[in-house]
This record gives C-alpha cells, structure tokens and sequence, in this order.
C-alpha cells in the first residue's frame, strides 16, 4: 500500500551513485541487473515486500465474507476480487525476487511478525456492508496510490503495478456497487452502510501514512523515483474524491470538521488518531494475531502439499536420468 | 416435484455446494498459485449453479430465483450429493473430494452434451470445457501427492479412505432419472458409472494409492439426506438472506 | 526437506497471429505445473491462446554494463530505416 517506516541509509555520492541518480532524472528505468545503490535496493525489496503482504494478508479481511455473501452473482465477484489479491500479491513477490530475495524468505518475514504490512488489513469486517466499504474506500484509497507507482523508476515494479491497477479497476467499484445497493435498500440496509462508511473512514485516510512533516523516508523515495506524491498530496485528492461520492449515496462523513474550502478547491477535514495508527502498527490492532495466526496456519498446514510436489517432481528427473 | 426440477436441484445443489466448500480455501490455500487455481474452480462451480438454478426455476414456474433456490431452502430440500457437503478438513480431503466429483462430472457433462433438453444441452456444451480442465488439473495433483513423499501419500491415501464411501452418491439414481433417461433428456447415463470406475481405477493406481475394499457406500444425499455438516454449510451461507427475508443485495 | 519450488518465467500469446510475450513470473514444481499455474495466474480475464513457460535460471543475458558497446553499432546506421531516403511526392507510394 505505500512505504510504512522505511528507513534509508544517506546515499554515498559515489561516482556510480551520481550516474544512477542522472539515469533516474532521465526517467530511464531500472532493470533487476542494472547497477543500484544498496539503499535503493533494499527501499525496493521492502517496500515491494510490504505492499505484497498487504495484497496476501489483504485476502483475509474479505475473504471472510466469501462463504456468506448474500447472493450468488456477490459471492462470484467476491471471490473473484479476493482472488485478485493473491494475484496481485504473487506479481509483487515476483517483481521483489528480481532484487535477490526469495519468495520464501519475504514470507517468512511476514510470518515471523518482522515484515509490516498496510495496517488496515488489522481492522475487522463486521458485517456484510464492510464489503462494500473496503472495496468503495481501502481498494479507493489504494489505487490513489497505486497509480503513480505504474511510474516507479524500477522496471519490475512498475510493469507489476500497471498489471495491479488495470485489474484493480473493477474492485472499487463492485464496493461502490454494494454500497449502492444497501443504501437504495431497506432502513436496515442503510443503516448497514453509515454503520460500515463510520467504521472504514478513518482508517481509510491512514493508508496513505503519517503526515508528510513525519514522515521519515519520503524525500529519498521521491528523489529515487520510488515515490511520486507525497502522503499529504494522496489523502487530499482522496478526500476530494470521496465525500461526493457518499454525498450520492445518502451517507455523512463521519468527520465533524469536514467542509469544503472554494479557496484550495478542496475538502478540509479532520486530523486522523495517529495514536491509534501506530498502535496498529505496532500490533496491536483488533485482528493483528488473527491475521497472523491465519497466514501461519495456512503456510504450516500446507508445508506437506509443497514438500510433496517437489518429491514427486525429484522422482521424476531420476526417472529420466535413469532411463 | 417434475423430475426435471429434481435433477436440474441435484445438479445444481451439488455444484453450489462444492463451490462453496471450494471458495472457503480462498486466502488459507498451501501456496499462492494454488489458491488462484482453486478459486477458478470455485467460480466456474457457481456459475455453473447459476444455469441449473435457472433452468430449475423456469421448468418449475413458480417465480422463484436462483437465489432463492440457494438461499431459501432447508437441509432436506437440498439435493446435492454427500461427496461435496464434507468437511475441509485439509487441503488433501479438498483435493480428493474434487477429483472424485471431477471423475464423475465430467461423464455426466459429456453425456448431458447430447441431451434432448436445449438448455440442458447448451450448459452442457459451456461447462464440460470447464470441467474438462478441473480434472487435468485434480488428476495431475492426485497422482503427484500420491507418488509424492511418503507424507503427502499418507495424506491422500486418508483423505482418500475417508472420501470413497461417498462417491457412490454422485451416481446414485432412481426414478427422476429413469424418467429424464426415457424423454431423452438424460442420454447414456449407463456410461457414466463406467467410466468413474475407469478413470478412478487408472488415477489411483498411477498415485500409488489404494481403494478402500469393503464395498462400503454412503447415498441419500439425492433424497435430501445429509450428513450433520450440511446444516453449519446452510446456516453460514444463508445466514445473511435469511436476516433481511425483504432486502435485496 | 523444504526446498522453494523453482521459478519460471512466462510467456503468453494474446491473440492469434501474435507473438508470445513476456508476462512475469510464478513458482512451479516443474514445467507442467507451471503451465497449469500459468493458465490460472495469468489467464483469468481471457489474455491468451497459448502460453510458454521457461525456468528462470535458464535465461541468459548479457551484462548490463555491456550494453552501451552491444547496442552503439547500429545507431549509426540510419540508412537502414526508410525514412532516411527522401521520395518526391510526385513519384507516388513506395
């Protein structure tokens, strides 16, 4: 999802680091042979590790619903668009191993507890309106940032996300849809919605991280190309997106400060619990062990059915080589 | 109930249910590029519900939708086979429910294709190119496990003892048959038989994996009898529906 | 035991009458399985008729630092392309 606490190291203005930086500047991509300096690389295996994570553990928190959807045709598109997610999460991994890092080991970071992942994916989906808003506000609030990363200076990272956001497309809205849905539905149904718009709000505007002011790693990313808009910059255009669109449905934005300023053409709104945001990170969110815990199991528990692949696979070549 | 209402329910029951059990690995699968390919085969299987559901509540005629066929039924109305309405109670038991459903859903489609009934025919000729791929890809992993380590064949060969008893339910037939069989709807379902035991016999034996032999067989579930998981299936599944009866998703 | 299935590259053709084009990545036991993960991961909107797949460490190429004296030759070449030539307008297509 973006950048969370990445630290990195001052660049050496070597000579090699100076002709790097030009070939940024040029708008040149970064193929995985090229020369890199170690702190790019290592910006990229983590940022590319983490927003992976964020697409697997992402699976959870929606794939809880998939066996409860209330139709047949919600119950297909849900799984489709979770499905998405692993795929998204295996091009990422992929565009990572080019950087000289397995899959393996990424997810054993992500197992381990070491690796962070877009903190969002730690809140619960309550009811079935939570569909609706984590399509209609995470998978919006998502592709704000994803979209400028298609331009990110590393070739595999780029050609990653622009296969990520054209099959993204359709997540943001089936969400709306839902939403939709519900508010042109029954009393209850509404009240689903305000209820599920209530809870994913403020949460919402915390995937784009901290405040640019705290942000530790932005300038170094920006200049590297890694990053193209400031967190700031992302949440704004969010914002301005996002309440007409829940002005449409008939729902309020649950932020009091919320109002439009004709001056900056743009929404002012409220200042975010930052408290709460890095409490999450820190693992203490609602379901930070319950996501955990399912990766865990799922990895565990499947350790027979790719041990046993790869026997089958070694049977073979001996078979073969002694023919 | 018009025998074509009945069988259209135990085609349909059997893959909504399947798809169902199938779309709960998404997210929890042993590896990333197998929990796209399951999910495939979960979302053919509901789309494949969709069209029985539509045939069964056109030839009924009494307004009901596909999904009020998936959502407002009850246990004993359900029609669908006991093989799919077992548990996921691993990744071994899932692979191995599938590929016996595939080893009999692929006959039956086959046959279906040269139905009398247009729709039926239709459905037919769309889904069997799905079905199709479904068993390459269980077959494949049955034989590889099987022949696999000595932990994965232990694995199978468990999921496969405990599965077997079942399969005689997939073909399990009785007069809704007989009658499709006479109006023609239902061509050469004689076949279907043979060639699940053709097809299993080779599988397993390549897998290294042996069929349980004391003949035991469990059915009903074409009768609307079930084993006690299929109540906690329907109680997940149509626990939202059934909230809101009014609401529309 | 444990070993991480090798990594394959994959290769898709879009069309009839296109060429095979590279995609990205996935991990396989061996190159049926990557096939049929191939047909799953990277052909879920309808993208191809075909596809090829090649294990990763089986691609060469050269050394990035080489490319400026791999590549530099032919760029003075320009006669090579037909803009180069100048046909009067009155002579017609060509």
């Amino acid at each position: 999802m973006y950048a969370q606490l990445v630290e990195t190291g001052a660049a050496e203005a070597s000579e090699k680091d100076r002709e790097f930086q030009e070939k940024i500047d040029r708008g040149v991509r970064i193929e995985a042979n090229d020369w890199m300096p170690e702190g790019y690389r290592k910006t990229l295996i983590r940022q590319i590790s983490q927003h992976a994570h964020s697409e697997i553990v992402g699976q959870l928190p929606e794939g809880n619903w998939i066996t409860r959807a209330p139709s047949l045709q919600r119950k297909a598109i849900l799984l489709a668009k979770v499905q998405d997610e692993a795929g998204h999460g295996l091009y990422l991994y992929c565009a990572a191993e080019t950087l000289g890092i397995s899959r393996d080991e990424m997810t054993a970071q992500l197992l381990s507890g070491k690796a962070k992942y877009s903190s969002i994916f730690n809140y619960p989906t309550l009811t079935w309106a939570d569909m609706g808003a984590v399509g209609w506000l995470v998978d919006g609030a998502a592709i704000m940032n994803q979209v400028p990363l298609q331009r990110c200076s590393y070739g595999p990272y780029s050609r990653a996300m622009i296969r990520v956001c054209k099959e993204e497309s359709f997540h943001q809205r089936q969400g709306f849809d839902i939403m939709r849905q519900l508010c042109e539905g029954t009393e209850e149904q509404k009240a689903m919605a305000q209820d599920a718009l209530n809870r994913w709000w403020w949460p919402s505007l915390m995937m784009f991280g901290p405040s640019d002011k705290d942000s530790v790693h932005s300038e170094q990313s920006m200049r590297w190309g890694i990053k193209q808009n400031t967190n700031d910059e992302l949440r704004q255009k969010f914002v301005d997106q996002t309440v007409p669109q829940a002005e449409w449905l008939g729902l309020t934005v649950p932020d009091p400060d919320l109002k439009w300023n004709e001056e900056t053409g743009g929404y002012d709104f409220g200042e975010p619990d930052w408290s709460e945001f890095f409490e999450v990170i820190k693992g203490n969110g609602p379901c930070n062990r319950d996501r955990l815990a399912a990766r865990n199991k799922a990895w565990d528990d499947g350790a027979w059915f790719r041990d046993g692949l790869t026997a089958h696979a070694e049977k073979q070549i001996q078979h073969i080589a002694a023919e | 109930m018009e025998p074509l209402v009945t069988f259209c329910l135990r085609m349909g029951d059997t893959t909504l249910i399947l798809g169902q059990q199938t779309a709960a690995w998404c997210g929890h699968a042993p590896v990333l590029e197998e929990d796209i390919a399951f999910a495939n085969m979960g979302l053919d299987l509901i789309g494949q519900t969709q069209l029985w559901y539509e045939i069964a509540a056109q030839t009924e005629g009494k307004g009901r939708t596909p999904d009020d066929l998936a959502f407002f039924r009850t246990e004993r109305q359900f029609l669908n086979a006991q093989l799919v309405e077992r548990p996921n109670t691993d990744f071994a038991h899932a692979l191995m429910r599938q590929y016996l459903f595939d080893a009999w859903h692929l006959p039956m489609q086959e046959a279906l294709c040269d139905s009398g009934h247009e729709a039926i025919r239709d459905l037919a000729q769309k889904s069997v190119k799905e079905v199709r791929y479904h068993i390459d890809r269980s077959r494949d992993l049955i034989v590889r496990l099987g022949d696999g380590s000595d932990e994965s064949r232990a694995k199978m060969q468990a999921a496969l003892d405990a599965l077997w008893p079942y399969a005689a339910d997939l073909m399990a037939t009785d007069e809704v048959e007989a009658a499709l069989a006479d109006q023609g709807v239902l061509p050469g379902l004689d076949r279907v038989r043979r060639a699940f035991d053709a097809e299993t016999a080779a599988t397993l034996d390549r897998a290294t994996l042996t069929i349980p032999e004391n003949g035991h067989a469990r059915t009903g579930g074409r009768t609307g009898i079930h084993t006690e998981t299929m109540g906690y299936i329907l109680a997940e599944m149509q626990s939202v529906p059934r909230t809101f009866p009014d609401a529309r998703w | 035991m444990s070993k991480e299935w090798p990594l394959w590259e994959i290769f898709i053709r879009g069309q009839h009458g296109l060429s095979h084009r590279h995609v990205g990545s996935l991990h396989a036991p061996d190159s049926e399985m990557a096939l049929k993960n191939a047909r799953d991961v990277y052909t879920r909107r309808n993208e191809g008729v075909s596809i090829w797949v090649v294990e990763s460490n089986k691609i060469a190429a050269f050394d990035p630092d080489t490319a400026e004296h791999n590549f530099a030759a032919p760029k003075s070449k320009v006669y090579r392309h037909p803009t180069f030539f100048e046909i009067p307008d009155d002579v017609g297509a060509m």
